[in-house]
């Protein structure tokens, strides 16, 4: 009784831990649940241009920062011929090439990965409380409309960010005031409007700065950001599309630039340009899930597969697969009451099936297993004893193996030459099995044997190439917790099989 | 023929299944260490021997190839004996020999053979040929049996023993396997022999199956097999419980053959023995089960194992 306690409390919590620990990484990191689910990576990337006369070149750009929606990862540059460092100072992240002497033209380019996901609250974290700003000095005439403009302002508003909001809707109008077309002129564009904003909220005292970046969600490759404005709202900053007049950090804005700094800067060289571009990828959200959580440093992910080399990875992947043959054997063999010859060789039949293929595989080892029985029928008129007689066995499997692939070949069925993927040593054992099962028991045995041997077989095949199963194994590993849970249940299971439900049906007839 | 039935009913009949047999019946009452003394010959014999268990005399046994040289002169006092590996499978390599004839030996076949085949198939055996697994084994020489006629005209070859499968001390079913042409003469009952369940109390046939299906007569010799009756019946089912007391195997299955003058003996002990035997009884063991865990937790299991024996003939599921 204890050892069906214990076997209880042992199976809950390996099912809690197993299942807990997908959860987790499902709803917690973001590991997709289904294989197909696929996530949009952006690679966005600046590249500055100019030309060098053999004097020394400093180039410096401002870098893209993560934002409550998008985090900025795998950050790359490039600029042959180029030293690289990151300055942090004037709490904006500053990218600068340098070099003593170059000459001619000359590009470097800074590059990185945006994913979804939250990878900084908040962009003006490190921004202290801005100082009250000077009064702007506007022209005489305007003097009178930015008041006009500010008064109307104020009145439709209530804090810094309504009035921000109202400045922004009376400049971007498409259908201009009077007032407002006194500070615009004619023809102003994006920038100078958001700069006659600007004033006029300083001119108001409230503190504002502008926010440069693209929106990934535009695929194009432009010299120009896109602009928003950031305004101090009582005590803290908020951020305002000036162009439709909306509030907040829009989801798919990546800010390359913040405050008044400039972008880029060239200094020692001429005609400098600067392009961005952005380009959208669709990658399997596992991958996605992964980068980010490498980012974090989360430890589920560095005591993982996924920490090992790809190669390592890839043989785990098969190895994850083979509790998934054991279930099924165990599953046919003690709940289904099917026949094996051997109890694990159906998995490594699946394995190869894997390989080969499944109509190849089950034609290759039906023939190789046939012959290999009748030549082996004879080796028994000789009385070998057992090791010498599956060495010998052994020999002929592997003579068999170059037969079928020699003939195969020359014929040009090439399939026959994955016969290869068989292991040797248990097609021989399995020969061996068979033989002594076929003299003791006789051959309806060994059809029997053979038969659930390969039915089993081919289902593990089934659900071990079957792409969720695969999936599932590999992305949740902790998952085979539960495979072990439900192995240990099935171990004690003392109720019938079902081919015991025809095998003692005679039984049940007389009542 | 190919009827399915739910496995409520078959709770119903009180079947116990594969899955039971091995998680209860054999795991928790067989334990490990103890399977050496029924799965090597040699060991039950002495088994049997240390606790005046009936089985077939020991004659001697081969362990050596240089023993061999002797062997000849060894065997002359004894004209009739059977050579088995201590450790066979599946009756293989089994010779007997029913008689002399100057240098030559008789089989039961009639056909005569030297002494070098006799030596040729005990070195056979040494070297494992028919034993499990190819390991090294011994040969044993015992007395031949002077079978009881009771199984005359039941069996196609060779002469039936009968198993007793006893639980925790108490005998509670019981049958006797008869080979037939279709199984080769092999005394399996999945392979067509016929299983012919006895009576615990009695000793006299319930019913026989060949293949899961009921038969009244044998399929090659016509004799009517619901006259089987073994006599001394009260003796074999003492002698099966005597070897659970011996062995200390919970669940076993004790193979006896009746000698015309010396009685049952003991020839083979089984620590997995199968279920077929529900089938040839024609009920399931799982109210004997049962019956027999309710004793012991009652306190009602007498110790001895000829009480035990007793208490099963007069009935487990009696009420007392």
């Amino acid at each position: 009784m204890t050892a069906k306690t214990q076997l209880r409390a042992i199976v809950a919590v390996l099912l809690v831990i197993g299942f807990g620990l997908a959860a987790f990484k499902h709803l917690q990191m973001g590991f997709p649940l289904w294989p197909d689910e696929r996530e949009t990576v952006w690679t966005a990337e600046a590249k500055v241009s100019f030309t060098a006369h053999g004097d020394p070149v400093q180039v410096r750009l401002s870098l893209p920062t993560s934002t409550n929606n998008l985090l900025v990862l795998d950050q790359g540059t490039a600029g042959y011929g180029f030293g690289y460092y990151v300055d942090n100072s004037d709490l904006v992240r500053t990218g600068v090439w340098e070099a003593r002497a170059p000459d001619g033209e000359y590009s470097v380019y800074h590059r990185a990965r945006i994913y979804r996901g939250g990878g900084r609250p908040d962009v003006f974290a490190d921004f202290e409380k801005p100082k009250t700003p000077e009064a702007p000095v506007f022209s005489e005439g305007a003097a009178g409309a930015a008041d006009s403009l500010l008064a109307d302002a104020h009145a439709y508003s209530s804090n810094a960010k309504g009035l921000a909001i109202q400045l922004a809707q009376a400049i971007w109008s498409k259908d201009p005031s009077q007032t407002a077309n006194v500070l615009l002129g004619e023809d102003a564009s994006s920038r100078e409007k958001n700069e006659i904003i600007t004033q006029l909220l300083r001119a108001a005292k409230v503190p504002a700065v502008t926010l440069r970046g693209m929106f990934l969600d535009e695929e194009k490759t432009t010299s120009r950001l896109s602009e928003l404005l950031a305004v101090w709202n009582d005590d803290s900053w908020v951020v305002i599309d000036p162009e439709t007049g909306e509030a907040g950090l829009p989801e798919l804005f990546l800010p390359w630039q913040i405050g008044s700094k400039a972008l880029f800067e060239v200094e020692g060289a001429e005609d400098s340009e600067i392009r961005f571009s952005v380009i959208a990828d669709e990658l399997a959200a596992s991958k996605v899930a992964l980068s980010y959580g490498d980012h974090r440093g989360a430890s589920l992910i560095d005591f993982s597969i996924f920490s090992l080399p790809v190669e390592s990875q890839n043989a785990f992947k098969t190895l994850l697969l083979i509790p998934i043959g054991a279930l099924i054997v165990v599953v046919l063999r003690n709940l289904v009451g099917l026949q094996t010859s051997g109890t694990f060789m159906p998995i490594l039949i699946a394995l190869v099936f894997v390989q080969t293929e499944l109509v190849t595989g089950l034609v290759l080892f039906v023939v190789v297993v046939s012959i290999g029985l009748f030549i082996r029928g004879y080796l028994t008129s000789l009385n070998l004893l057992l090791v010498p007689r599956i060495a010998a066995v052994l020999i002929v499997v592997i003579s068999l193996y170059i037969f079928l692939s020699v003939v195969g070949f020359k014929i040009g069925v090439t399939q026959a030459l994955s016969v290869t993927f068989f292991p040797m040593i248990i097609i021989s054992w399995t020969i061996e099995r068979m033989s002594v099962l076929a003299e003791e028991e006789g051959m309806k045995d060994v059809l029997l044997q053979g038969g659930g041997s390969l039915l089993t077989a081919v289902i593990a095949y089934l659900f071990m190439t079957n792409p969720y199963v695969e999936f599932w194994t590999f992305e949740f590993p902790e998952l085979l917790l539960v495979v072990l849970a439900v192995i240990l249940v099935i171990g004690q299971y003392t109720g019938y099989r079902l081919n015991e439900l025809w095998r003692f049906e005679p039984l049940t007839r007389d009542e | 023929m190919f009827a399915l039935t739910s496995p409520r009913r078959l709770a119903r009949a009180g079947i116990v299944g594969m899955n039971r047999r091995n998680v209860e019946l054999i795991a928790q009452n067989n334990p490990r260490h103890l399977y050496p003394l029924v799965d090597d010959k040699l060991k039950t014999k002495e088994l049997a021997e240390a606790h005046g268990l009936n089985a077939p005399r020991l004659i001697g046994v081969v362990r050596q190839t240089g023993q061999l040289r002797q062997l000849a002169e060894f065997l002359t006092p004894h004209p009739q004996f059977v050579i088995k590996p201590s450790r066979g499978s599946g009756g293989k390599g089994i010779l007997v020999v029913t008689g002399r004839d100057g240098e030559d030996y008789i089989k039961p076949s009639g056909g005569r053979i030297g002494f070098d085949l006799v030596a040729r198939h005990i070195n056979n055996t040494l070297s494992g040929l028919f034993s499990l697994g190819g390991k090294p084994d011994v040969a044993m020489i015992e007395a031949l049996i002077d079978f009881d006629p009771v199984f005359e005209g039941y069996s196609y070859e060779g002469v039936p023993d009968i198993r007793v499968i006893v639980y925790k001390g108490f005998p509670i079913m019981a049958m006797t396997r008869l080979s037939t042409a279709a199984s080769d003469g092999k005394a399996n009952l999945h392979q067509g022999a016929v299983g012919v369940g006895l009576d615990i109390m009695t000793g006299k046939a319930l019913r026989a199956v060949q293949n899961g299906v009921p038969i009244t007569t044998h399929p090659d010799t016509g004799a009517d097999l619901s006259k089987i009756a073994v006599p001394n019946w009260p003796e074999v089912v003492e002698l099966a419980a005597r070897c659970q007391a011996a062995s200390q195997l919970g669940y076993l299955g004790a193979d006896i053959v009746l000698d015309r003058q010396a009685g049952p003996q003991v020839l083979e002990l089984n620590a997995r023995p199968g279920l077929a035997i529900q089938v040839a009884n024609g009920v399931g063991m799982a109210p004997l089960i049962d019956a027999v865990d309710k004793l012991h937790r009652d306190g009602k299991a007498p110790a001895d194992p000829v009480a035990r024996a007793k208490r099963a003939i007069g009935g487990l599921l009696a009420q007392p």
